[in-house]
């Protein structure tokens, strides 16, 4: 009798010691080629560096953080099914897709499954179709485009403005909401161009503008296709000033582009070159592991790990069906958690509200104009 | 008008970029009836062996020497030796499946061994401007126009006024009788690999820095000098060159002034109409053997 209560004590205590040491497994599928390769593998390399920080530091809850890197290769179809075979694994939380096409398609699979989906997707839409299990690791286009717009009627004083964006969701959304906004505010959009993604030939859509004349260009698209069209504008002598939106003058932009990137502005809700001492901690850090400096993909991989590490602190547990309940409405103090970078309210919907920043690239460099407090 | 002549100008550096994939295009099939479906991916490769040159320390101008010859090497001799000829004697056919294997192979090669995110590529035509009747025109538009062109006249006055052209062009019109009076067909023939790997090369030094470096880049360029081979007419170098510019003009105008979203398919239809009322091409001859 004795034996066998001290072997039921045995084997209890080796079962909780194997729980207390199970890892937190985390599923992520991305585009790590195709053309948001470099969405993708910024995002990714975001994320193992966070992993790689809070497992050094004894992980969460004492339990280290595991992740799988699924490949989407950029193609909705694909990430359709990455995400599918990643959620029968049963993740404690799901992270990426990057690309808004993406997102959209595969948020209906991690709802259903209940299980959280922390994503780089920036189109207005994703957060507006009352799904509870969706994130943010960025601005909104809800949110960003209006400052986008003040900022080209404001500051650049522009009565007519191009509109070039690429004809995926991510590009509507956006187009959608500036031209609105910009015709609000009485700038004349003068030419309203949509691009293929994966584009390789911008000279007729640079041509068109340059027929139209504006007093300033907003440019969408994707990060190759900016980097792109910026050495196009340049080839063809456009001298009206270029406004972006994160992706204009994301780090890959500027490699790419090379002198083209010059003068190029654009409002980030992330970057690396931020005044901010956590983000120049981080960005060190980065450039140290990869070798090079990472655009705000990387910070988006980098915080989504915080904000499971973040949630999963506040609930006290490893809880995959609390944890959308608890995000939904916290704020997570950078003096609290130094890895979430900046303070951040999630909404109910999933939408973040951080300060963001306007930038500008001078000599192959993102400089900071303008720092714009949080909202609330 | 303005934008019409930028577009011209823009559409020509293209197209001229078309013609030199196209030209090497139409001397594959001549000598050897290769329809090589890499042809697009092997613009692309030659421009990571120049990068990859560079990164282990190479000047650029070293890197382009050597990515020309490893290219000639690899894209010229090795696929000769190593896809064409064996895979001729089974037919047409089955070499040209052979040729999309080794699209995908070349590229999934890049994307594992260099990256799958593109990479910039310097410029052998400085940037800047310079002034035509009173338009602003890029340099790089009449650096790469000027240079496509060049090579297109150099590889035509070879073909047609030097002893060697006219041995590779009786080695592809009728080979039997070229061997009987002396030509060195098959020397012939492996030149014509030769030449069309240094045409590959020289146009994706000429594009690169504008499509950037990158595994996927060939897709269209292949599909583009294809277009323009078959629009020109198949069996002749000339016909390849007026295929590649008129693409190249073709799509700018269509994506200026038909529409953007379609720009794609305007070459398509037009191929079609070329096949459909002129089948041996707008330049070619009616009476080759092997269209």
């Amino acid at each position: 009798m004795k034996s066998t209560i001290l072997a039921g004590a045995l084997l209890a205590f080796a079962t909780a010691t194997s729980v207390h040491a199970q890892a937190i497994k985390l599923a992520d599928v991305a585009e790590l080629s195709g053309g948001g390769a470099t969405v993708g593998t910024n995002w990714k390399n975001g994320i193992d560096l966070a992993i790689e920080e809070i497992n050094a530091k004894g992980g969460v809850l004492g339990r280290k953080l595991e992740v799988t890197h699924a490949d989407s290769q950029s193609n909705p179809g694909v990430a359709r099914a990455q995400v599918q075979k990643a959620l029968d694994a049963e993740p404690y939380v799901l992270l990426g897709p990057g690309y808004s096409g993406s997102v959209k398609v595969t948020a209906p699979l991690a709802a259903e499954a209940g299980i959280a989906q922390i994503m780089g997707g920036e189109a207005a839409e994703l957060t507006q179709a009352g799904n509870k299990f969706l994130f943010r690791t960025s601005f909104g286009q809800q949110s960003s485009m209006p400052k986008v717009a003040k900022y080209i009627h404001d500051d650049m004083k522009a009565k007519s403005v191009a509109v070039v964006w690429v004809n995926n969701d991510f590009g509507r959304g956006g187009r959608d909401v500036v031209v609105k906004e910009l015709d609000r505010l009485g700038s004349k959009v003068v030419a309203d161009l949509s691009t293929e993604a994966g584009q390789a030939d911008f000279a007729a859509d640079v041509g068109k503008i340059k027929a139209a004349n504006p007093d300033a260009v907003f440019v969408y698209l994707n990060e190759e296709e900016s980097a792109r069209i910026l050495k196009e504008l340049k080839r063809q002598g456009v001298t009206a000033p270029l406004m972006g939106e994160t992706t204009l003058i994301g780090q890959k932009v500027i490699e790419l582009a090379g002198d083209a990137a010059n003068g190029a502005r654009g409002h980030v809700g992330l970057t690396t070159d931020a005044p901010v001492d956590l983000i120049k901690a981080f960005r060190d850090k980065f450039v140290k592991k990869y070798n090079y400096v990472p655009d705000h993909n990387g910070l988006k991989g980098y915080l989504a790990i915080y904000m499971v590490k973040a949630t999963t602190e506040k609930m006290g547990k490893v809880d995959s069906k609390a944890f959308a309940d608890t995000l939904h409405g916290l704020t997570i103090k950078a003096a609290d958690e130094p890895g979430i970078l900046m303070d951040v309210t999630f909404s109910e919907t999933g939408d973040i509200d951080r300060q963001s920043f306007l930038v500008e690239v001078v000599a192959g460099k993102q400089v900071v104009k303008q720092v714009l407090p949080k909202v609330k | 008008m303005s934008n019409l002549f930028d577009l011209l100008v823009a559409g020509l550096a293209t197209g001229a970029i078309y013609a030199l994939v196209a030209v090497g295009f139409t001397l594959l099939w001549q000598t050897s009836q290769t329809i090589n479906f890499a042809q697009g991916e092997f613009v692309m490769l030659p421009a990571f062996l120049m990068l990859a040159a560079m990164h282990a320390g190479a000047p650029f101008w070293l890197a382009i020497i050597l990515g020309i010859l490893l290219s000639m090497i690899l894209l010229g001799l090795a696929f000769k030796m190593l896809l064409v000829d064996p895979m001729m004697r089974h037919g047409v056919l089955p070499l040209a499946i052979a040729t999309m294997a080794l699209a995908i192979g070349i590229k999934e090669a890049v994307k594992q061994f260099f990256s799958a995110e593109a990479s910039p590529f310097p410029s052998i035509v400085p940037t800047g401007d310079i002034s035509i009747l009173g338009h602003v025109v890029s340099l790089q538009s009449i650096g790469v126009l000027v240079l496509a062109i060049l090579a297109v006249f150099g590889l035509t006055a070879l073909l047609n006024r030097t002893s060697l052209g006219h041995q590779m062009q009786a080695a592809a019109q009728n080979p039997t009788v070229a061997r009987i009076i002396g030509v060195p067909v098959e020397r012939m023939i492996l030149l014509t690999f030769l030449i069309n790997a240094f045409l590959v090369a020289l146009a994706s030094l000429l594009i690169t820095p504008i499509y950037l470096a990158k595994f996927s880049s060939g897709e269209v360029l292949g599909q583009a000098a294809f277009i323009a081979a078959i629009v020109g007419g198949f069996n002749q170098v000339r016909g390849a060159i007026a295929g590649g510019l008129l693409i190249g003009v073709l799509d700018n105008l269509a994506a200026s002034y038909v529409s953007t979203q379609y720009r794609a398919a305007v070459p398509l239809i037009f191929l079609i109409l070329v096949i459909l009322f002129r089948p041996q091409g707008l330049l070619g001859r009616a009476e080759e053997r092997t269209v």
